[in-house]
């Protein structure tokens, strides 16, 4: 059973590398949809919650499984809509075609 | 190849999803595909979960789960749709926080589900872990929730003894650990719960507005970590991947904001403690010192005769939401052969690169966008420094004065243009709560009222001549 604890632990001290090495040189402007998306991410608690909630087997097991899963399911779904709204504003831009208010008012 | 396989087989692809989707939210070209990229990873978890078995049975309580996500869906939509971009960081916080507290009671229901199977001490140990750090995570991000909603004051609160109380409380919960990996009492479990929600608590209240940005980046790295010590009690690969994730490079995160705001995160956190009466005594120094106000038309003719234009925007655009009214002022001046720019500061608004995303939804083009040390060595040759809803972004205090509590972080150096004009709702002192110097400079120049208001006048007034 300690096997299962190391092979844990692996897992963990490995993804805590990649964790780090990947978001090193994100530029500043991207901090806050970065921090928002992962804050989706970590959302991956509902499936802990559903699993909880599915293995209940007492009223007091299923009230705070049900709660678990509520709460992650906003987390989840809050987090990737949230993300998403904010990136939405880095789309690239086309070539500016609304040229018309400009004309209108430059004399 | 049997179910449990083929579950774990999409767990693992799962994971996967995630690791591309952070990697891609890295830059600006993949983030938008990155996020749908975790959204689908996530949605291949949660269906595979449906079909997973606990303890040698299928899911029970299928409806009550469909019924629990119909809930947090038919809440979490609206709420993240439709609220203001300018809201988006307290929005940030309350998901987070969410997520702690999802974490928090998946590790307590496992305890009291295990309890009875007497767990080996290091079971116990990653329960108490992930019910400590999730819990800290939701009662912080509540109280950081609070304060940038303002439904409480944005200044650190501070009261006598507080370093005392919150070590005694520190030291309790650990003791309280302890006593727990030894006795395996349910009871103290709950008292742990409530310790934890205190420490969370006292933990925020001393932070200051500008710096629950930071906050709640270390509290989503937090929440990571519950995940991921969920992940151990419940032997999923899948959580202690993607807490971990979030958990690393949540810390990394915070890192480099702090670094974007000159301090260190020893600083942010903890800087308010002892600080009382420093604080207190800068933001009500008044010696009497004038100020010089002027007109919306002032301005337009004074922006009129200049060659270039440096616009320094801040919270108070966003709050007045001004940033279309902006770009249709700066495409006026540039239609009158005036170069124009938009400084922005990495911390401007109230979570880095929040004011990027304001003035992108204003289709502000890109190129106009300049970073720091780009806009200093712009504004030396400006004519005018336009200061809109902006404060302790340019306060000289922070090159001046140690005394300042944000004495080190770097500044737009607004002070070298020609002109400095300000617009601000009043004389207040910004976010940060800090007299700033910059409005009594003989060369500034105050418009008074709504950031809306004044630059639709702006416009109207450059359109006329």
């Amino acid at each position: 059973m300690h096997n299962v604890l190391l092979q844990y632990a692996t897992v963990l001290i490995l993804t805590a590398f990649v964790g780090t090495e990947i978001i090193a040189k994100v530029p500043s402007i991207l901090h806050t949809p970065l921090m928002s998306g992962s804050n989706a991410i970590h959302g991956v608690i509902l499936v802990g919650s559903m699993l909880i909630l599915g293995g209940a087997t007492t009223n007091l097991q299923e009230i705070l499984g049900f709660l678990a899963v509520i709460l992650a399911t906003l987390n989840v779904v809050g987090g990737f809509v949230v993300t998403d709204r904010m990136l939405e504003m880095f789309k690239p831009r086309a070539p500016r075609v609304k040229e018309t208010p400009r004309d209108e008012v430059a004399p | 190849m049997s179910r449990g396989t083929l579950i774990d087989l999409l767990y693992l692809f799962s994971a996967t999803t995630f690791i591309i989707a952070l990697k891609g939210l890295g830059s600006p070209k993949h983030a938008r595909r990155g996020n749908m990229v975790a959204a689908f990873g996530m949605l291949v978890a949660i269906v595979a979960t449906f079909f997973n078995h606990v303890g040698g049975h299928s899911l029970r309580h299928v409806w009550l789960i469909l019924l629990a996500m119909a809930i947090g869906v038919i809440v979490a939509v609206p709420t993240a749709r439709f609220v203001k971009m300018t809201a988006m960081p307290q929005l940030v916080a309350i998901f987070n926080g969410v997520g702690g507290g999802a974490a928090a009671l998946v590790s307590i229901t496992e305890f009291i589900h295990i309890k009875s199977s007497h767990p080996a001490t290091y079971v116990i140990l990653e329960v108490l872990l992930g019910v400590l750090i999730g819990t800290v995570s939701f009662a912080g991000s509540a109280v950081a929730f609070a304060k940038l909603q303002e439904l409480m004051t944005g200044r650190p609160v501070t009261y006598p003894g507080q370093q005392l109380i919150n070590g005694v409380v520190g030291v309790a919960a650990l003791a309280l650990i302890v006593t727990i990996l030894v006795t395996a009492s349910t009871s103290l479990l709950w008292v742990l719960f409530a310790l934890a929600f205190v420490l969370g608590v006292i933990f925020v209240l001393p932070i200051g507005g500008a710096d629950v940005p930071v906050l709640i980046s270390l509290l989503n790295a937090f929440t990571g970590l519950a995940v991921a010590a969920s992940g151990f009690t419940l032997g999923s690969n899948l959580l202690i991947v993607a807490g971990t994730l979030v958990g690393a490079s949540g810390i990394l995160l915070t890192r480099l904001m702090s670094k974007a705001m000159g301090r260190s995160l020893s600083n942010v956190l903890f800087s308010a403690f002892g600080s009382v009466i420093t604080a207190s005594g800068a933001t009500t120094r008044d010696d009497g010192r004038s100020v010089r106000s002027g007109t919306p038309e002032d301005i337009a003719i004074l922006l009129g005769f200049s060659s270039r234009v440096v616009i320094i925007p801040g919270y108070g655009l966003a709050v007045a939401q001004g940033q279309h009214v902006l770009r249709e002022l700066a495409e006026l001046l540039e239609a009158k052969g005036i170069e124009v720019f938009y400084a922005i500061h990495p911390v401007a608004g109230r979570m880095p690169g929040h004011m990027n995303v304001l003035l992108a939804e204003a289709n502000v083009p890109y190129e106009q966008l300049i970073e720091l040390d780009e806009a200093n060595s712009e504004l030396a040759t400006a004519d005018v420094a336009l200061v809109v809803g902006a404060n302790d972004t340019v306060n000289p205090a922070a090159v001046d004065d140690p005394s300042s509590p944000i004495y080190g972080m770097p500044i737009i150096h607004a002070d070298l243009a020609e002109n400095v004009v300000f617009l601000k709702r009043s004389m207040r002192p910004g976010f940060a709560g800090i007299e700033n110097d910059l409005l009594y400079n003989p060369k500034t120049t105050l418009v008074f009222g709504d950031a809306k208001d004044t630059l639709t006048k702006m416009v109207a007034a450059v359109k006329a001549n």
